[in-house]
């Protein structure tokens, strides 16, 4: 080892360099918008103000958090009532209101949820009619 | 007194992430410039220090060993704790980096009945162990904000991590894990004395600030979420030269990130070094064949010596009338 000592040196810092600069050139430089979420539903079209349960900002930061609660007081307690902060009411389900706007699933939540890389587990159990699962 | 000055100096940052989150040229500075500073200062750094310690003269073994040596053929040595070629010394590194091998070895003291009684101590191996080995995951898994199209099998890794499915979205095991490991290391350099009595700043430091990070990251997934499409737009604006200056990304986005960028910076210079130097050490990396190579220490001076046949050439004579017994005729 001690003859090629500065050889081995040499070849641990260039795996290190590798390593720490990984993602400027597993992209290859490209790049790469941010996804497109297409709000082109029936639903939706027909609404004459485009608003979602809460304001988007809220929606997009905290959806999880809400059908997190929506879920455990609608299933556990039997609530299944919600007031929006602006007055109006949706029933808390996720089939049967989040998805009855939102019914380009591939193309609004998923699209989203791919580029984060979260990948939520409910609907293999909450189907969509219609939906073909791949 | 150590321990609250770095308590200071952590608190210090989150008000200057505070500060930096309200002022639109402030955010300028650490969402564009500072991530390239950081990462330049990072890299220099550490090749710096790694060039500076090849650069000591390691003259000799030095057989800090746990085995027998290679010797005579009858006599069974330990071919990876006292390592006479090279993959012996692999495997004895692979195990000092994989698994801390020589905090296995930790021993404590007691002194009972006024003598000093030695006994295994595992607890600093098994915490260090949890402590990196979720450090490592959690790194990896940050991946996700760094690479589009993800990269498979960071995806994998994140699912395995949060397989248990508790809440929405899912706990990471690995977060879990590295607290614990940050909350005994942290308690053991407050409540033993001994230990107490040698930690200093940079010690306290590099816990605060990692446990720092771990917590606002924890806040940001699990109780006040932060926008993870901006911010992995941010982070891929890093990675093609182009950064933007991120709209309505929460504070606690802005605290993370200042921690993260002080560690990276801080990072060359502190102890946290021993992940290069770990590579470094000569008591782990040196095959122990002494017996069977002969070391020069290359800046001795020229000695000059007098050899005993050359000894005897010169007094040959001398000594035969004296009637000493020579070697050659
Ligand atoms: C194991 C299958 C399963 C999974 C996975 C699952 N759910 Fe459910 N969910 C149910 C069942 C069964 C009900 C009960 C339906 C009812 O009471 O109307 C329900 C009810 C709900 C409700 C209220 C009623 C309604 O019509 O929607 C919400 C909201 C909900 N789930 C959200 C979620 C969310 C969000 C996830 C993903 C994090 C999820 N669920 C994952 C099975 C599942
Ligand atoms: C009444 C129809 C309707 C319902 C019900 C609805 N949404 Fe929306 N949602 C919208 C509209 C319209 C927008 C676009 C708002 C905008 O562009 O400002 C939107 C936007 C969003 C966004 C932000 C997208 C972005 O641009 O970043 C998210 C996330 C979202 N919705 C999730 C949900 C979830 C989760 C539910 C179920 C709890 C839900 N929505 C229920 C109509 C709806
Ligand atoms: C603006 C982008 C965006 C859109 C649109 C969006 N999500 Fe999300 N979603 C996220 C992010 C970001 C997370 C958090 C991921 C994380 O923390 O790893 C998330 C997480 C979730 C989770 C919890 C996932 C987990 O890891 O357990 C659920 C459930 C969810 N979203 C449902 C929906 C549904 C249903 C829709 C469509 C109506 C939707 N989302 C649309 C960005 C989005």
């Amino acid at each position: 080892m001690k003859k090629n000592k500065w050889g081995m040196i040499a070849l641990g810092l260039v795996i290190f360099l590798i390593m720490v600069t990984f993602p400027f050139w597993y992209g290859k430089g490209s790049k790469t918008p941010p996804p497109v979420l297409s709000l082109d539903t029936p639903v939706i079209h027909e609404m004459k103000e485009k608003r979602c349960v809460e304001d988007t900002s809220f929606m997009r930061a905290n959806h999880m958090k809400m059908l997190n609660a929506w879920r455990d007081e609608a299933v556990r307690e039997g609530h299944r009532q919600y007031t929006a902060k602006d007055g109006r009411t949706y029933e808390k389900s996720l089939s049967g209101t989040c998805i009855q706007c939102h019914s380009n699933r591939e193309q609004f939540c998923t699209r989203c949820h791919d580029y984060v890389g979260a990948k939520p587990t409910c609907f293999n159990c909450h189907v969509v009619p219609g939906e073909v699962n791949k | 007194m150590n321990l609250l000055i770095s308590i200071i100096v952590v608190s210090g940052l989150v008000l200057l992430a505070a500060g930096i989150a309200a002022s639109h040229t402030a955010s300028y500075a650490l969402t564009v410039v500072a991530p390239y500073l950081v990462f330049v200062v990072f890299l220099g750094g550490f090749i710096y220090r790694i060039v500076k310690w090849a650069k000591s003269p390691v003259p000799f073994r030095i057989p800090t060993t746990c085995g027998q040596e290679k010797t005579l053929p009858w006599i069974k040595n330990n071919p990876v704790e006292n390592p006479s070629g090279f993959w012996g010394v692999f495997g004895r590194m692979a195990q000092e980096i994989f698994l801390f091998r020589s905090l296995f070895r930790n021993t404590e003291v007691k002194i009972i009945d006024g003598r000093p009684i030695y006994g295994s101590a595992k607890w600093l191996w098994f915490f260090g162990l949890l402590f990196h080995g979720s450090l490592l995951i959690i790194i990896l898994r940050h991946l996700r904000f760094f690479t589009e199209p993800i990269i498979p099998c960071v995806n994998a890794l994140s699912a395995v991590d949060g397989f248990l499915e508790i809440g929405v979205p899912a706990l990471y095991l690995s977060d879990v894990a590295l607290l614990a490991g940050l909350t005994f290391l942290f308690l053991r350099r407050v409540i033993i004395p001994q230990v107490r009595y040698i930690s200093l700043f940079t010690d306290y430091f590099s816990l605060l600030l990692i446990c720092g990070i771990a917590v606002t990251g924890l806040l940001m997934r699990h109780f006040f979420p932060a926008d993870l499409n901006e911010i992995k737009t941010l982070a891929m604006s890093w990675i093609i030269f182009s950064p933007v200056v991120p709209q309505n990304i929460s504070v606690v986005f802005y605290i993370h990130l200042c921690f993260v960028f002080t560690l990276m910076a801080w990072f060359p210079f502190s102890k946290l070094m021993h992940m290069g130097g770990v590579f470094m050490s000569p008591t782990r990396n040196l095959a122990n064949n002494s017996r069977m190579l002969r070391h020069i220490n290359p800046w001795n001076a020229p000695v000059k010596v007098h050899t005993y046949e050359e000894y005897e050439d010169e007094f040959r004579d001398k000594m035969k009338t004296a009637c000493l017994p020579v070697e050659k005729e």
